[in-house]
């Protein structure tokens, strides 16, 4: 495509303006390829801090049951569910720092270690099941507008508009209140009491638009590609087309947009239960502990380990996912940077 | 133009239904006996709210209930909040005045905070100025609103007591402000504690509220300025390689002139059109922001309700604000389209 060879050009003539050095002559970088992916990745240290960030949550979250065991006495919470946090007498107030519990307690008395460490897990859940099914939804929707084009093309990107024209959390939030007050009953009914579906569904019903356009976009500039109307004369059907041919050849870029939103998502995600509905009460999830703040604010200042300890996990999840986002994206396209 | 801002309004009407059905689908969500409650303010017997059903059409077919809904939504009738004791509508237009004024002011430092970091940021390309910000920028982004309001609570207002921690006003003011003898005189009650003051020359209560929104305003714009610092520091680089930039600079201009009548204007056409983004996160900021604060708006209400699981209030309030998120975006369109000659929209 002529349009990217420029671009790679002016790119790599920039950037050889910016090292003082002599611009390759010819070969334009192949931008997509995996090993140059790879190599600009471990190439800045922001990039490498990401990285080596993600990887030390990875480690955690598959370490989980190792870090922090449940205690055999915990029968009605983690000995029963996992994910629910340990919790040490029904008073209504937090305990700072101690021996016996590393980051604190809660004002619902959860220990705040437990939560953190489980709560990785949790991010990482929710982070990729909103944007594998956002994705799922959003490819669906472009790549049916762009191939199709014409009234569907138009009838469909209206509905983007439509799911649009609200503020993406409180369209999330409001989703969310109609499921927990009577409207999610069969949900219920289908994942059990301790799902994190109400939570995840509503940031997928309001996420996915942002894919469906970049897709749809992308579609556009390929379908009439030569290869494309080959396989037509070939006479291949529309799904096969659509599937073979369209979707390989512009989804890559879709594709590491969106896995890198997850730092963005999980956000989202921990500020629906700082709203107070987002995970079920008491399973371990950072938004949910830096919630249960609200209740003492007051006293805001004695109780700084609750909002502290969770509040860095989930900043540095999100910061590990943005600094290798901020390199892809460079990497990917220069111009999608612009959008912020 | 003319005709691409006609077009606009009249995609305007079927956005608006699309809105309005999209919200009615999850109105539907709820059983007819949950969604009686809203058009009735007593706790109803179960004989009460068979009656009650029957009455307000809740056993109707969907699409004859879904014109019943909107024809009462054109009315202006929302129907009874649970939580907030009155109806949706004018619990409404009481509470904005406090949000709007929030967003105003946190507008103003964000987009001159916002520009004048970015374009330093650009103009210092790799030096340190821009690692620096680059560095504050990333860490803005990756901060939740929230923590960052919470963390600001926790220094400024439980530590140091530089700030009263919530709430929009002291005791007496707010009970000045509330009285009959505020809203006597000619100045008319917007509702923005700053500007009633300024319009009564009310120093004391003008002092007031702004440092009551300090750290509201701090949590608000901040945040969003890391956004915004980015958007204007790479399109500002964009425009700076451009080939005008390097002929202006070869017929003798000096640097300064060229940034400031060549790339200046040029680079912030593009940062105009995240103005509909920054909407949307001035719109979801306002609710964190008012709720960490306790500040009585459109937000803190919103999320209040959502949280006791007023699906009424909640609805309500969500189509209001799609509807200012439509009509801001208008705005951000048209205003691109009209300070770009570039752009011709047919």
């Amino acid at each position: 495509m002529p349009d990217d060879e420029k671009i790679a050009r002016e790119r790599a003539l920039a950037d050889a303006h910016d090292k003082q050095v002599d611009p390759p002559p010819h070969r334009a970088v192949n931008r997509r390829s995996v090993r140059y992916v790879v190599g600009r990745l471990l190439g800045t240290p922001a990039s490498i801090l990401g990285t080596l960030l993600l990887i030390a949550f990875g480690a955690i979250a598959l370490a989980a049951p190792v870090l922090a065991p449940c205690p055999p006495d915990q029968k009605i919470t983690c000995q029963q569910h996992v994910y629910k946090v340990p919790r040490y007498g029904f008073k209504t107030e937090p305990e700072a720092p101690s021996a016996a519990h590393r980051f604190g307690l809660t004002p619902q008395r959860n220990d705040i270690y437990y939560g953190v460490i489980w709560g990785t897990r949790t991010a990482f859940k929710a982070g990729v099941t909103i944007i594998f099914l956002a994705l799922v939804l959003g490819l669906t929707v472009g790549s049916i507008a762009a191939y199709y084009g014409g009234w569907i093309d138009e009838v469909l990107m209206r509905i983007v508009e439509i799911f649009q024209a609200f503020p993406y959390l409180l369209a999330a939030l409001t989703l969310a209140t109609v499921l927990r007050g009577g409207g999610g009953d069969w949900l219920e009914d289908l994942m059990g009491p301790n799902s994190i579906a109400p939570a995840i569904i509503p940031l997928v019903a309001f996420g996915w638009m942002g894919y469906a356009r970049l897709v749809r976009a992308d579609i556009l500039s390929v379908k009439e590609r030569d290869y494309v109307a080959a396989s037509r004369a070939l006479g291949a059907g529309d799904g096969r087309i659509i599937l073979q041919h369209i979707l390989p050849n512009s989804i890559f870029p879709v594709l590491v947009v969106a896995s890198l939103d997850i730092g963005t998502v999980v956000q989202s995600f921990a500020a629906l239960a700082f709203f107070g509905l987002g995970v079920p009460k008491g399973y371990a999830d950072w938004g949910q502990m830096i919630a249960s703040a609200r209740n003492v604010i007051p006293t805001i200042g004695r109780d700084w380990y609750i909002v502290v300890y969770p509040g860095i996990a989930l900043v540095l999840f999100s910061l590990a996912w943005n600094l290798i986002g901020d390199t892809v994206r460079d990497i990917l396209d220069p111009r999608q940077s612009r959008e912020g | 133009m003319t005709s691409y801002i006609i077009r606009r309004l009249l995609i305007l009407p079927i956005i608006l239904l699309g809105v309005t059905i999209l919200i009615f689908a999850m109105l539907s969500q709820l059983s007819p006996g949950q969604r009686v409650a809203m058009y009735t303010r007593e706790v109803a017997s179960q004989e009460n709210i068979e009656r009650l059903i029957v009455q307000h059409g809740l056993d109707k077919p969907i699409y004859v209930q879904y014109f019943h809904w909107l024809s009462n939504v054109a009315r202006g009738n929302l129907g009874f909040s649970k939580t907030g004791g009155e109806p949706v509508f004018e619990m409404f237009v009481r509470l904005f005045p406090a949000t709007l004024e929030l967003a105003l002011l946190s507008t103003i430092p964000l987009i001159a905070l916002g520009i004048w970091l970015g374009i330093l940021a650009a103009l210092n390309h790799n030096k340190w100025p821009d690692q620096i910000l680059r560095v504050v920028s990333i860490i803005g982004t990756s901060l939740p609103l929230f923590v960052f309001a919470l963390l600001l609570l926790m220094f400024f207002a439980a530590r140091l007591r530089w700030f009263p921690p919530g709430d929009r006003l002291s005791l007496t003011n707010q009970a000045l402000v509330d009285s009959a003898a505020w809203r006597a005189g000619w100045a008319p009650v917007t509702g923005m504690y700053t500007l009633d003051a300024l319009l009564r020359g009310n120093v004391a209560v003008f002092l007031d509220a702004l440092h009551h929104l300090v750290l509201p305003v701090t949590s608000l714009a901040a945040l969003n300025c890391a956004v915004l610092l980015r958007v204007t520091r790479s399109s500002m680089l964009d425009t700076l390689r451009q080939d005008y930039i390097r002929t202006a600079l070869s017929k003798g201009l000096s640097y300064r002139t060229v940034v400031r009548k060549h790339a200046r204007p040029n680079a912030l056409l593009p940062v105009v059109t995240v103005g509909g983004l920054m909407l949307v996160a001035l719109l979801n900021g306002a609710a964190i922001t008012e709720t960490v604060y306790n500040l009585p708006g459109v937000g803190k209400r919103f999320v209040a309700a959502a949280a006791n699981l007023d699906v009424v209030t909640v609805l309500g309030f969500v189509l209001f604000e799609g509807v200012i998120l439509i009509l801001g975006n208008l705005v951000v369109d048209i205003l691109y389209a009209t300070i770009d000659p570039r752009i011709r929209l047919g």
